[in-house]
């Protein structure tokens, strides 16, 4: 295989991976500083000792994602030289800006979450709370950002030809509000919070399930519902807004995600179904005219097609933006029916009852993880042939002094640990889980007792 | 050409990257250097307590590595192109060291099986060593010279990475971190584990003597090209001068039980060294080995000015922002570390 394909395996693979984990970091932020905010004006016990249960959740997911993270920030250099040199001007300035606005300010005050309970009072406890979880929200604008300005360039110039080409920012506010960013913020932040709310929602169905910690997991299962069900019905809104931005500023990738050829004519919108690439013709279950309807309140208004575009700008992988694209709506739509459904069984008093419906609850987990993972390889592969929409192409943006064999070496380096990290992980949440929320269960069993400890788990219970 | 305060904005950023690379230096360093002799440490209590030390601070203190990348990124985009393409291998290595010691501090305390914790124990005093030694390694290679072409492209093989120079820079960077994190921990320890660290501080300290003798006279002798500007301006030999000075304090300060005073001595002495290598380096960032005509330089590899003026801001706003609440967080964690509920 050949550097390039070889060089995008590995940054789809890592950043796959990596991305299992920022949102589940933001999501659950959200819900502790409910949690913690509820404790604090309550102060009932039971909203503290969530707070606590799912800090520690959030330790064991926010390490992993620092961790895969650094590896995304080296990868631009190792395997993408071309393309540093092309974007750094516009686009370092949105990554340092990530470094020192947010990251510095989740990683500074993690300390102070994971380990200052007993050391600062408990408002500046939830300040600390608060912070991480706007810290890890910056980061989110930042990266965005970078990303959307690939796909919807803006506020620069290109100066200098060929190898030595390179983007020059000419507006700081433009660059940042590229016709794109704001959009896919919040559709990518409504994503996050889902998959931190149906965790919480998950855990909690397991208990009920197992009828273990059972008033804890009530509460914790409304305060994740609730965050479900505002950010799922959020997220049909602001999809439509982002296919929206698609659709004007990047046709190619709107005509691959619904599978339409012809270049001047009305668009439907599929169900299900798989395009026939060598025929040029997309087979399944449609709604006549619906993405005309979509983009142009219309249901016979035409839409450009993919034969509007030469066939060395097309995406390359249809199927894969088109059944991402699909996956990605039928997760949406089933996260919107079940936190609707819950939410009236909840009112009705029923909803902790349907033990069906606890077991459904408990894999729901999925759900947003799916989505989140399937609406980027949307959005990535839809992009395609180009890593800069329109002005540098994926071939041209890998590093020349970089040879085939290396770039296999460190993929199969971050397989190899990767499955090892995601083991682990698992491994490690599940002994978490089924301790479940106790205290300062981490060291009773180890041998360091101290006579602090002794007295802390005496004034605790 | 922008200038502030008569220097141009891409010197500027060039003091920017210094500053944030002897902040990760002196931050950082000390919790690799606790990594790297944490098996001299026998005892389960001892191991933890040694963690615990740096369990609310090396995240944070990570962050200025990232920081410092970016910033690389965003103000001499060739540079880093150029840089973490040829260091390809060595920094794959790097990454999976610093994924396995982030795992390693995290995931030790889940579990109290003895095999468990032993696992952990090694695999993060290894890669603590890994870690170091790659970024002693790149350190000594960027002021030896690569062979990079007009491009920026590197023209070497991985193995011209390990030769004697960088090797010994490599070697020396883990003996300063050892010192640096056995002081830290002195700091934050009592009783038998303190007394027990009092030797090993005295015995990394006496390694890092000897290794930065040894490169000091490697590098008058070998690498001329280090020491010039030193021998032409020779009010600059004040900064060797100093790190004597500063050197012989931290003995002074252990001694005397002033283990702040030892502890700010080693971060001097890790900024005088850095300080040594931006003013050996400057206007170069990196020097071709093939052609002098190829050096990148703050002039050459810089972003627009536009764009770096927009930077300076970001740092202007952001870096003070950064110190205030970095020193809350190590105000809230001051003094002698105890276990209790929340450690590792």
């Amino acid at each position: 295989m050949d550097v390039e394909i070889l060089a995008r395996i590995q940054f789809a693979f890592t950043i796959a991976f990596h991305y299992i984990y920022p949102p589940l970091s933001i999501g659950l932020g959200v819900n502790m500083v409910i949690m913690e905010g509820l404790y604090l004006k309550t102060g009932k016990p039971i909203y503290e000792q969530m707070a606590r249960f799912f800090t520690r959740i959030f330790a064991l997911i926010f390490g992993i994602g620092v961790a895969t993270g650094i590896v995304m920030e080296f990868e631009f250099g190792t395997n993408w030289a071309t393309y540093s040199k092309y974007v750094g001007d516009v686009f370092g300035s949105a990554l340092a800006a990530e470094g020192i606005f947010a990251f510095a300010l989740e990683s500074g005050f993690l300390g102070v979450l994971l380990f200052g309970w007993n050391r600062v009072s408990p408002k500046v406890h939830f300040f600390s709370t608060v912070m991480v979880t706007l810290g890890s929200m910056f980061s989110a604008i930042w990266i965005v950002v970078a990303n959307s300005w690939q796909q919807t360039p803006a506020g620069y110039h290109v100066v200098g030809t060929g190898l030595n080409a390179r983007a020059e920012i000419t507006d700081f506010w433009e660059m940042v509000f590229n016709p794109s960013s704001v959009e896919r913020m919040l559709h990518v932040w409504l994503g996050a919070f889902l998959s931190g709310a149906f965790l919480v929602i998950s855990i909690s169905a397991y208990y009920l399930l197992k009828k273990r910690h059972v008033e804890f997991a009530k509460k914790s299962f409304t305060i994740g519902l609730v965050v479900a069900l505002i950010a799922s019905y959020a997220q049909l809104f602001s999809g439509h807004e982002a296919a929206t931005v698609v659709s004007e500023y990047q046709p190619a990738k709107l005509a691959a995600m619904e599978g339409h050829f012809d270049s001047s004519a009305k668009a439907d919108m599929y169900l299900f179904g798989y395009i026939d690439k060598k025929n040029e013709q997309t087979h399944g279950l449609a709604i006549p005219g619906g993405l005309s309807f979509l983009t142009h309140f219309d249901f016979k208004a035409p839409v450009t097609g993919l034969k509007s575009f030469k066939p060395e700008d097309r995406p390359q992988a249809l199927n894969i933006v088109f059944q991402s694209y699909h996956i990605m709506i039928t997760c949406g739509m089933l996260m919107i029916a079940l936190t609707t459904v819950g939410v009236i069984l909840l009112r009705r008093k029923k909803l902790f009852e349907k033990r069906w419906l606890m077991m459904v609850f408990a894999w729901s987990v999925f759900l947003p993880q799916i989505a989140n993972q399937v609406g980027w390889y949307t959005a990535e592969t839809g992009r395609q042939p180009w890593v800069v929409y329109g002005l540098l192409r994926t071939s041209d943006a890998l590093s020349q002094a970089v040879k085939a064999n290396q770039v296999l070496f460190s993929l199969l380096l971050f397989m190899f640990v990767y499955l090892f990290l995601f083991t682990l992980f698992v491994f490690l949440l599940n002994r978490k889980i089924q301790h479940g929320p106790g205290f300062h269960h981490d060291n009773d069993e180890s041998e360091g007792h101290s006579p602090h400890l002794e007295e802390m788990a005496e004034n605790f219970g | 050409m922008y200038t502030f305060l008569g220097i141009d904005y891409a010197s500027w950023w060039f003091l920017v990257i210094g500053a944030t690379f002897t902040g990760y230096a002196i931050l950082d360093g000390f919790d690799l250097g606790a990594g790297a002799i944490h098996l001299f440490l026998n005892k389960e209590e001892s191991r933890r307590l040694a963690l615990n030390a740096i369990g609310p601070v090396w995240d944070g203190n990570e962050v200025w590595l990232v920081i410092g990348g970016g910033a690389l990124f965003a103000g001499f985009p060739k540079v880093y192109a150029a840089a973490f393409s040829a260091f390809y291998i060595p920094f794959m290595l790097f990454l999976t060291a610093l994924i396995f010691r982030a795992i390693s501090i995290e995931f030790r305390s889940k579990e109290p099986w003895t095999w468990w914790r032993n696992w952990w124990d090694v695999s993060y005093c290894v890669s603590s060593i890994v870690v170091t030694l790659t970024l002693g390694l790149t350190l000594g290679n960027i002021l030896k010279g690569l062979p990079i072409d007009e491009q920026g492209n590197y023209q070497g093989t991985t193995l011209d990475f390990l030769n004697p120079f960088s090797l010994m820079v490599s070697i020396t960077t883990l003996s300063l971190f050892m010192m640096h994190g056995a002081i830290y921990l002195v700091m934050k320890t009592e009783n038998r584990l303190y007394a027990k660290l009092t030797i090993i501080v005295k015995n990394t300290t006496i390694f890092f003597v000897l290794c930065i003798l040894l490169l000091s006279f490697y590098t008058l002798l070998y690498i001329p090209h280090l020491s010039h500007r030193i021998k032409l301006n020779p009010w600059l030999f004040f900064v060797p001068v100093a790190m004597v000075l500063v050197m012989a304090n931290i003995t002074r300060s252990i001694s005397k039980r002033k283990y702040r005073f030892a502890f700010i001595s080693s971060a001097i002495i890790i900024s005088l060294l850095l300080i040594i290598v931006a003013v050996e380096l400057y206007p170069n960032l990196m020097l071709s080995s093939l052609d002098p005509r190829y050096n990148l330089t703050v002039q050459n590899a810089a972003s627009s000015p536009k764009s770096l003026g927009i930077m300076l801001t970001v740092a202007a706003i952001g870096v003070p922002l950064v110190a205030i609440y970095t020193t809350f967080v190590f105000w809230t964690f001051k003094g002698k570390v105890k276990l209790d509920e929340m450690s590792y």
